[in-house]
């Protein structure tokens, strides 16, 4: 096939114009939530937990609802952790979730990194579930790539969003579609109290996701909408580097007595 | 339908009662299959000895009577009887009664210890009229070997008062029928008739009330007075003299009989393979699955029983978030149980025991594989769950009326219903995660009160960049020590912008103690 009957029929243009488009808030009005993201943080604060319930929350509010389905989602929300991450970075805490969450939240406490996984594998296939939180400490054995692309592909196909973070984790292999790596970042001061710490912001990478480039954006909460501004001080690095950043660092090297 | 009563007023109430007053002993009679002619008695062991429950015919004429102690009762008669009296067994077989009684009414009710209470209104014809209904009744409980006594009244409390102090087999009219003034007819019973507690009748003793009659005498505002503060129906006199003429209703409890559903499968030749006990289980879970949904009931909990040919039983147990009777689901639960179950020689017989279900309305099954392409539901979810993971691994947090953070929420099952509660304030920030246990740490600040400036957790350093509070929670004084300090709580954020939720445990020279302790008990968004 010559290469204008190619372009003429599939547009490639078109395509690239999409594959290059920058990420942003509100994207799931128009491409549906993203079914399986991961967010790397680090335990000594809750940046990972609340961009992951900001994420979904985002998603949730912005993704296009069927005709059948209700105009209310009053489904429930399923929120895993392990023992080990909910003794780093504690259990989440109803008087403090944001209000149209928090009556529906259901906590469950897996021993082992498996029981988390069964868990959130169980949780994606139910169709009376809103979305997914899951909570995993470090890089099980038992999360390898074959286990992140089984619950990818259970959550693609029953449409409920996962999102997975990772504490104190390396950027190991996965099939999750996009994988962010958050970090803190100071808030804006309130008009009220220059002094009080004001509404949440995150510093946050996106560094592999499928369909939109990587970067680095700064966001926030305004008014419980989720809010993304540029980075302050220095651009991303460069795209291609970026790019492979999953593939560089696999594993962590076995330790030399097993 | 005649003297008076029109077409659609409802007939008038008629209560059965039936008395069997040697409840005990007729039982421990038809059990031991014989007749014990010389004087027996039923003890049950208190804290002074054994006292004596019933007494036959003979022990009764030998001197022995129910509540007296038996060594009283023996320096009277040497030669008295004993056997152990059985409370439980006797309400059990009360209450098999009670069932069986619903042959001459529509519901019946026990009327504990050994009485039960039948709702004859408007049956009686099916008998051949009242009096042909009460014969019918005792010679029912004749050929049972029970001895009884029975009366037929408008109200529960006059068919009791008549079954016990009566005329045998008596029968009072309904008031509207024969105009016949109810308080006269029953005024030669004694108080007793009331059904009072045994204090109260001592009282009414010494007053010199001995009749039911006597007790109008004396006029209504006097009793009032005597027993003002006795709420109980039982302790008060007037209350039961009003539910036995019929002024004030007087509710009863009937007895509802319920079947539980219950699937076994006897096998001819014992099992020792998991494959095959699937298969079995499978066919047990399909019984059951018809089982109840012949009730349009679902099961709550499920007992598994297998019976082994060396006579040991390996029982499993299975509780569901939400009534189901889908035989898969109930299979694939029971499936993940039975990994341990040791089949010794073999398992002969396999029984399955919906112990607790609810009512669960019949539904169109789905057509397709609807679970397959929809998901599964949020009960079976949780079912899965909380069999692999455990009872309380699967939970739903909710707020708990409380000033302290760490108790102002608790976990309860997930689909069980969640109390109303008081909304919590908006201008209360809350952190989004809250830690098991406070940890300590070690903070800078400005005595005696200042703001935190720089603090050590887990190992490194943070600096104070901003600052919110404090916000000051007072010890729950109801329920704490007395020494228990305040805690003054800080939003605080850092130098790199993680934000923390702090607290000072008390205040310097507040005398409970010496310097306060500083805790990080939240992680804020």
């Amino acid at each position: 096939m010559p290469i204008e009957t190619l372009s003429q029929t599939c547009d490639v243009a078109a395509l690239a114009a999409q594959r290059s488009a920058r990420w942003q808030p509100g994207l799931a009005a128009r491409a549906g939530p993203v079914s399986h993201s991961e967010v790397f943080a680090s335990t000594n604060h809750a940046g990972g937990a609340a961009l992951a319930l900001a994420l979904a929350l985002d998603d949730w509010r912005h993704a296009p609802r069927g005709e059948t389905r209700e105009a209310q989602d009053q489904r429930a929300v399923l929120w895993v952790q392990t023992r080990e991450a909910a003794r780093l970075t504690g259990r989440p805490y109803r008087a403090g979730l944001p209000g149209d969450l928090s009556h529906r939240v259901i906590h469950v406490l897996a021993e082992k990194p498996e029981d988390a996984l069964f868990a959130l594998e169980e949780g994606v296939r139910c169709r009376e579930i809103a979305f997914v939180i899951g909570e995993l400490s470090g890089n099980p054995r038992a999360l390898d790539f074959t286990a992140s692309r089984r619950l990818t592909l259970a959550a693609e196909r029953h449409g409920v969003p996962l999102y997975l973070v990772r504490l104190e984790a390396q950027r190991d292999l996965s099939s999750a579609r996009m994988r962010w790596e958050v970090g803190c970042a100071s808030s804006a001061a309130p008009a009220w109290n220059a002094q009080a710490p004001g509404a949440p912001a995150w510093q946050a990478e996106l560094f592999r996701a499928r369909a939109h480039p990587p970067g680095t954006w700064l966001l926030g909460e305004e008014g419980g909408r989720l809010r993304a501004g540029r980075k302050r001080e220095g651009e991303d690095e460069s795209p291609g580097r970026a790019w492979t950043g999953g593939l560089q660092q696999r594993r962590r090297p076995r330790a030399a007595g097993r | 339908m005649s003297s008076g009563q029109g077409p659609t007023s409802p007939p008038p109430r008629r209560i059965l009662s039936i008395w069997l007053g040697a409840l005990a002993m007729d039982r421990w009679h038809l059990a031991q299959e014989q007749a014990e002619h010389g004087p027996l008695v039923l003890i049950a062991d208190t804290a002074h000895g054994p006292r004596i429950e019933a007494a036959n015919a003979a022990g009764r004429g030998a001197g022995a009577r129910p509540g007296m102690m038996l060594a009283d009762a023996r320096t009277l008669c040497p030669e008295i009887r004993t056997a152990p009296s059985d409370p439980a067994g006797d309400r059990a077989l009360l209450e098999k009664l009670a069932e069986w009684a619903m042959r001459w009414g529509p519901w019946s009710a026990l009327d504990s210890p050994d009485g039960l209470l039948v709702d004859v209104t408007a049956v009686a014809h099916l008998f051949g009229g009242e009096p042909r209904l009460l014969e019918d009744v005792q010679a029912a409980f004749a050929r049972r070997n029970l001895t009884s006594r029975t009366a037929i009244a408008p109200t529960a409390g006059a068919a009791w008062a008549l079954a016990h102090f009566g005329a045998e087999r008596s029968i009072l009219a309904p008031p509207e029928r024969d105009h016949a003034d109810m308080p006269a007819q029953l005024a030669d019973l004694p108080v007793a008739a009331l059904r009072l507690d045994g204090d109260v009748l001592t009282v009414l003793r010494r007053l010199g009330l001995k009749r039911l009659g006597e007790l109008t005498t004396i006029g209504r505002d006097a009793l009032q007075r005597r027993f003002r503060n006795r709420r109980s129906p039982a302790a008060n006199p007037l209350v039961r003299l009003d539910q036995l003429l019929g002024r004030v209703p007087e509710p009863l409890l009937p007895v509802v009989p319920q079947q539980m559903p219950l699937v076994q499968r006897r096998l001819l030749e014992p099992i020792r393979h998991r494959s095959l006990l699937d298969r079995v289980l499978i066919d047990l879970g399909d019984d059951m699955a018809r089982a109840l949904e012949g009730s349009a009931q679902g099961a709550r909990r499920l007992e598994l029983g297998l019976w082994r040919v060396d006579g040991e039983v390996v029982v499993r147990r299975l509780e569901l978030a939400a009534a189901t009777r889908d035989p898969a689901h109930i299979c694939r639960l029971f499936a993940a149980k039975l990994d341990d179950v040791d089949a010794g020689f073999g398992i002969e017989m396999l029984r399955l025991r919906a112990s607790w279900a609810e009512p669960l309305a019949l539904e169109q099954q789905d057509l397709e594989a609807a679970a397959e392409q929809h998901g599964t539901s949020l009960a079976a979810c949780i079912d899965r769950l909380s069999v692999r993971l455990g009872e309380g691994a699967v939970t739903r947090p909710v707020l708990h009326p409380s000033h302290i953070p760490e108790r102002a929420q608790r976990w309860q099952p997930p689909l069980a219903a969640q109390a109303p509660v008081q909304a919590e304030l908006a201008f209360h920030q809350r952190p989004l995660k809250l830690l098991d246990r406070p940890e300590r740490i070690a903070v800078l600040y400005a005595t005696p009160d200042g703001y935190p400036q720089r603090f050590r957790w887990r190992g490194s350093v943070h600096d104070v960049a901003r600052v919110e509070g404090p916000e000051r929670i007072a010890p729950e004084w109801w329920r704490e020590r007395g020494a228990a300090r305040l805690r003054d709580y800080y939003r605080i954020e850092d130098g790199e912008g993680r934000r923390y939720w702090i607290y000072r445990q008390g205040l310097v020279g507040d005398g409970r103690g010496g310097l306060p302790d500083w805790y990080l008990q939240g992680l804020c968004a």
